[in-house]
């Protein structure tokens, strides 16, 4: 087991709340704004953990015990989330479901804790949220079957380790690009639908919005507060972190073998990734909540079809 | 062998003893309980002795019945069917002491527990009989038991309603199973019934096998509860007492996936249609269980058909090993039949567990109807906790059992799309896996939430208490096999190798080969799930003790602007589930009755009148099939009701000419 | 070379798609022209060297034709014709693209089921044609307006003109007079249609034509 493998998860602990920051700050820039400081979230994490906390009458230990397991959930996926061709610390053959289940194991609990408040707008919130991870779920699952598939003609052993994410990504390179690039950029599409849908990002959800009625995950932590609410916000920060490394590990195919220079252009690939968040938010209003799953269901035709291109040519 | 046809008939024994202390209610109670408890836990040692081992055992006693002899068989198979049956029924046993005691004085217990402990022995036999005549007898005594049990508060019209729709049911089923097993002593040729006479036919098959796997789908089909043949379980299971619905639900369906697996073990080398079958019949129950759910207002009528989409799931393991077995590909027959089977095991825990949950909630709020409810986790802590994890489980989520059969069909099907001939299959589990996925999740988030959770929306749930003490273990003891079989899910897998190789006939070694993998993948979920857990308590730990010097303030919940919000603004299970079931209108044909704002003329009314909304959605199969089928079925019955005269010597005069007509057969 | 080929059938593929999932006729319409100025290029592709002068000759018909003319025609005919820009869908656009993603995989199987007298140059412009007929009848099927049916019927013509593409090699003359006699027809079918049922009923709805049922 060597050091820098061990480094990832700590890596992404301790940079992951830099990515809102860097959304918000180019949202500011195209505005016209100066904008918050890159490292807002640190301070506001900072900030509420030192804070006292406020609860309904309402509420009972579902409501606290939420934002605990979400963020350990997304914790626990950091051991098996490979940076780039960086392997993961504890990467197994299938743990591809096991980070989409943990994933839902988050939504879960933090659906339950919204309902947990008795509040209309929580209940609204946790309702949507449940409706279009049903339709990401099957989006994410077949684009990373895609991935594995293009992955393992470049050479992958047959063996245990083909549906282990580390494999996948140590396997895409320059040369899985020219071999199956349509079929790669189709897979990435629908990543990065994924990638916005469960990170609650426009089009499918305004983190900014001032209307309880249009939010999707924002209201559905609108009771938490004090350190309660630091960890939904970090464990929000960590989720898109893991999707966009699924993202940016696929679009930055640097793979050097020298763990430094990989890892480097992945982080750096993530950032940029924030960037281009940040103009999306920036350029396109929030589409109509009954065109969201219609959105979705095409990007699970673009895995799907992504699939097929990689398995019949 | 001996020591699980003790505990058959210990069962037996223990059922006759309560029905002859009926009218004691009390003294019945508990010499049902303790018979149904001790009884399963006796035969369930011997069971997991032999799934370990891997070895058979028969016994063949005398027995005059033409073509029937009293021949029980144990093997691998058996047993691993055996252990759900045996655990089940051993903590319903102990659940029903203390749910049956409300009914204590108004009911006869002893027939209660006539019929239950009747029903546990006859799955069991079911699960051990090796001759076609003592297996369809064994059939046709748990269907009559469950059916008592069905309609045990037959004084309902509702459960009157769903008792005959499950004995039509069951027995149409029974009526294809009769022609199945005679088609297969046909062929085997020596006029002998026996199991064992079958599994050496292969040979002779020839075109029969085709029909009679066919026979099997739809007869052991409709009592796993495939789609279309469902339709009595969304019935049956809401009628039914509490842990009636849980031995039913839970393993009473399975002995349908049993007899379709043992089936196939006399059919030699599958064929590659039956294959594709499966997977079909698995995705559509899959789904369409899951979004028939999420769209029920009833929790045990949700339950019922979250039973569907749990069969579904493992008709798709099934389908994935058999077609893995038609392609020479192993490793898809052994995580297919694995996951399938270790499904069988794990529904059975989590779905036992969550219709205790439901009948504690019945029982101590006194309604099943989810919009009634809300906020019993301040009423019924232990009952909240131990659904909450059967919800988890049911939902595929780590670190409980219901992800790590999941995992291995996942798995399965992940190695079937790296192949170009298994791409499409594969790739079709993966989308309904995921889908159904992520649909339970939305369907569980509803019923716990919405039932267990804010704050109560009537008498009903204000009300409410906390179940009593025997039910509150049963349900304990079920949550703890959850997060047990997840936490040692790589021994689980192991253990499981003999009935994977016995029903995909696979060598036992080759099986064990192809599971290695799948059960060192395990070993690290859950070593990152037992850290999982552990970091989880460690948080909660920092967090109280962060918060403890702090001033922590109670408030009203925030309702963005509104003074105080009432129970009676929070969103129901109906709103909750209105943007899925939208979604899938097409499918669901979910009906609304919105209040209209107008007058008769179709002005528009500017102070409306209290208005109400109310949707629900009825069985597609049941309103636009089976109806009209019946229907006329029931006409063309109604011709020949001149023959109905009510005079004896007609009925002798039909009885004669029968037996004339007979005679003039023979000897023609 | 190969690559670039996949790369322009997906992006067809993909131009299908928009077709059944957009709600604006106008966005249809640049959908199909888009299919049209890709599947001018194909033969480009497609064709070996000794055809060049041949390939290049049809790739400028087609382009002109298939990209520009029919799709202005239509544009006109949207704003002369004064309707709803919306596609007034009969199925609804989320059952509309699960029914696609169904086509689709029907397609990918007929595309290798199917028996052809000479391999074909990629093994996804058989699929691609199969799709791109199959999506044609769908949009006429269940869309309402008869401007979307006209652009049923090009899409589905496009498919038949692809599946010329596969034998293009073997019998280009074939393939020739093929898209001569489509081209005739959908002018003649779009023509009639759109011209008469505006001037009869004052608009394009089909779905009013069944007022004149009985």
């Amino acid at each position: 087991m060597n050091f820098g493998r061990l480094a990832l998860p700590v890596l992404a602990l301790a940079l992951a709340p830099l990515l809102p920051g860097i959304i918000n700050r180019t949202k500011a820039v195209i505005g016209g704004r100066d904008g918050q400081p890159l490292l807002q979230l640190y301070y506001d994490l900072a900030k509420l953990v030192r804070k006292g906390a406020v609860y309904s009458h309402t509420t009972s230990w579902v409501f606290r015990a939420g934002p605990v397991v979400g963020l350990v959930s997304a914790v626990a996926v950091l051991a098996v989330l490979p940076l780039g061709g960086t392997s993961a610390p504890a990467g197994f053959s299938g743990d591809l479901i096991f980070m989409a289940y943990m994933l839902g194991l988050m939504r879960f609990f933090t659906v339950i804790a919204a309902l947990d408040t008795g509040s209309a707008f929580e209940g609204m919130g946790a309702s949507r949220e449940v409706q279009f991870s049903a339709l990401a779920e099957p989006v994410l699952l077949m684009a990373l079957a895609a991935l594995s598939l293009a992955a393992r003609g470049s050479g992958a052993s047959l063996g245990g380790g083909l549906f282990s994410l580390s494999a996948i990504y140590s396997h895409l390179s320059i040369s899985t690009w020219m071999r199956s690039g349509p079929a790669l950029l189709l897979v990435a599409g629908a990543l990065w639908v994924v990638f916005l849908a469960e990170n609650s990002r426009i089009p499918f959800d305004d983190p900014n919005t001032h209307l309880e009625l249009t939010m999707i995950h924002e209201v559905m932590v609108l009771d938490h507060s004090g350190p309660d609410f630091a960890m939904i916000l970090y464990g929000a920060s960590l989720k898109m972190w893991i999707l966009g490394a699924l993202l940016a590990g696929l679009l930055v195919p640097v793979r050097s073998g020298n763990i430094w220079i990989d890892t480097g252009a992945c982080v750096f690939g993530l950032f940029v990734l924030a960037v281009l968040t940040g103009v999306v938010e920036s350029v396109m209003a929030r589409l109509r909540l009954t065109r969201v799953p219609q959105l979705l269901v095409s990007a699970g035709f673009l895995s799907t079809f992504a699939l097929a291109l990689i398995i019949w040519s | 062998m001996l020591i699980v046809l003790f505990a058959i008939g210990l069962l037996f024994l223990s059922g006759f003893l309560a029905l002859s202390v009926g009218r004691n209610g009390g003294v019945a109670n508990l010499l049902g309980g303790c018979g149904a408890f001790s009884g399963s836990l006796i035969g369930l040692v011997e069971a997991v002795e032999i799934l370990a081992s891997g070895r058979t055992e028969q016994i063949r006693w005398a027995w005059s019945v033409p073509y029937g002899s009293f021949l029980v068989r144990i093997d691998a198979l058996s047993a691993l069917f055996l252990i759900p049956i045996f655990i089940l029924c051993a903590v319903c046993g102990l659940y029903g002491y203390g749910y049956m005691k409300s009914f204590c004085g108004c009911k006869n217990l002893g027939a209660y527990w006539f019929f239950f402990n009747g029903l546990a022995a006859s799955m069991a036999m079911v699960a051990v009989a090796a001759n076609g005549v003592l297996f369809l007898m064994s059939w046709e005594i748990m269907a009559l038991c469950s059916f008592f049990l069905v309609t045990f508060e037959h004084e309902e019209g509702s459960v009157q309603r769903a008792g005959w729709i499950y004995l039509a049911a069951t027995h149409i089923g029974t009526a294809f199973l009769l022609v199945l097993f005679l088609m297969l002593g046909h062929v085997a040729g020596n006029g002998s019934l026996d199991f064992n006479a079958f599994l050496g036919s292969h040979g002779k098959m020839g075109g029969y096998a085709d029909v009679v796997f066919l026979l099997a789908v739809i007869g052991f089909g409709s009592k796993a509860g495939f789609v279309p043949f469902h339709i009595w379980l969304p019935e049956a299971h809401p009628a039914a007492p509490s842990p009636v619905s849980a031995v039913m639900s839970g393993v009473m369906l399975k002995t349908g996936i049993y007899g379709i697996l043992r089936i196939l073990t006399f059919l030699g080398p599958p064929h590659l249609w039956w294959g594709y079958l499966l997977l079909g019949i698995g995705l559509v129950s899959g789904i369409l269980g899951v979004l028939m759910a999420i769209a029920q207002h009833d929790l045990k009528r949700l339950l019922a058909y979250h039973s569907v989409e749990n069969v579904g799931i493992i008709a798709l393991g099934l389908g994935l090993g058999i077609l893995g077995v038609v392609w020479h590909l192993p490793v898809l027959a052994v995580l297919g039949f694995g996951g399938g089977l270790l499904h069988v095991i794990n529904h059975a825990l989590f779905k036992g567990l969550l219709f205790m949950g439901a009948g504690s909630v019945q029982h101590g709020a006194g309604t099943r109807q989810i919009d009634l409810l809300g906020g019993l986790i301040k009423r019924m802590p232990w009952t909240c906790v131990t659904f909450l994890i059967g919800a988890v489980a049911i939902c595929g989520l780590p670190p409980l059992n219901g992800f790590v059969s999941e995992f291995l069909i996942y798995m399965g099907g992940f190695h079937g799309v790296g192949l170009a001939r298994s791409a499409a299959a594969g790739a079709v589990l993966i989308i309904g896996l995921a889908l159904i996925g992520g649909l339970a999740a939305a369907c569980f988030t509803k019923a716990f939430g919405v039932v267990f959770l804010g704050e109560p929306r009537s008498p009903y749930g204000a009300d409410a208490h906390e179940a009593g003490l025997s039910m509150r273990v049963a349900m304990l003891l079920l949550a703890a096999g959850c997060v047990g079989i997840g936490l040692f899910s790589p021994w689980v897998v192991k253990l499981m190798g003999h009935a994977v190789a016995e029903s995909g006939a696979i060598p036992y070694e080759a099986v064990q080969g192809f599971l290695a993998p799948a059960s060192s993948a395990l070993l690290k979920v859950a070593v990152v799930s037992g850290c999982f857990l552990f970091v989880v308590l460690v948080l909660c730990l920092i967090r109280a003790k962060i918060l403890s010097g702090r001033t922590s303030s109670s408030e009203g919940t925030w309702d963005c602007g509104y003074f105080r919000p009432t129970a009676r603004m929070q969103y129901t299970a109906s709103s909750f589930a209105q943007p899925v079931t939208a979604m899938f209108e097409a499918i669901l044909r979910t009906r609304s009755h919105t209040p209209s704002f107008s007058d008769p003329r179709g002005a528009p009314v500017f102070f409306p009148d209290a208005a109400l909304f109310e949707s629900h959605t009825e069985d597609f199969f049941l309103k636009s099939v089976y109806a009209p089928l019946f229907m006329a079925v029931k006409r063309f019955a109604l011709k020949f009701r001149f023959l109905q005269a009510g005079r004896v010597q007609f009925y002798i005069l039909y009885i004669a000419l029968t037996l004339f007509v007979l005679l003039i057969w023979c000897l023609r | 070379m190969n690559l670039f080929t996949d790369v322009v059938i997906a992006v067809l593929i993909l131009t299908n798609l928009r077709l059944i999932a957009s709600s604006r006729i106008s966005a249809c319409i640049y959908a199909v022209a888009c299919q049209g100025v890709l599947l001018g290029v194909l033969p480009l592709l497609v064709g070996s060297s000794h055809l060049m002068v041949r390939a290049c000759a049809l790739s400028g018909v087609t382009v002109m034709l298939k990209g520009f003319f029919f799709p202005w025609l239509l544009l006109r005919a949207l704003k002369s014709a004064n309707v709803r820009r919306e596609m007034e869908p009969l199925v609804g656009y989320t059952s509309s693209l699960m029914i696609g993603a169904l086509l689709l995989a029907t397609a990918m199987w007929f595309g290798r089921q199917l028996p052809l007298p000479v391999p074909a140059h990629s093994p996804m412009v058989l699929p691609l044609a199969m799709f791109n007929i199959m999506v044609g009848l769908f949009v006429i099927v269940s869309r309402a307006k008869a401007i979307t049916q006209v652009l049923g019927y090009l899409v589905m013509e496009n498919g038949i003109y692809a599946f010329g593409l596969a034998f293009a090699l073997s019998e280009p003359s074939l393939v020739e007079l093929g898209i001569l006699l489509d081209a005739f027809m959908a002018v003649f079918v779009m023509g009639i249609t759109i011209f008469h049922i505006s001037r009869e009923f004052d608009h394009m709805d089909t779905d009013r034509l069944t007022a004149l049922r009985d």
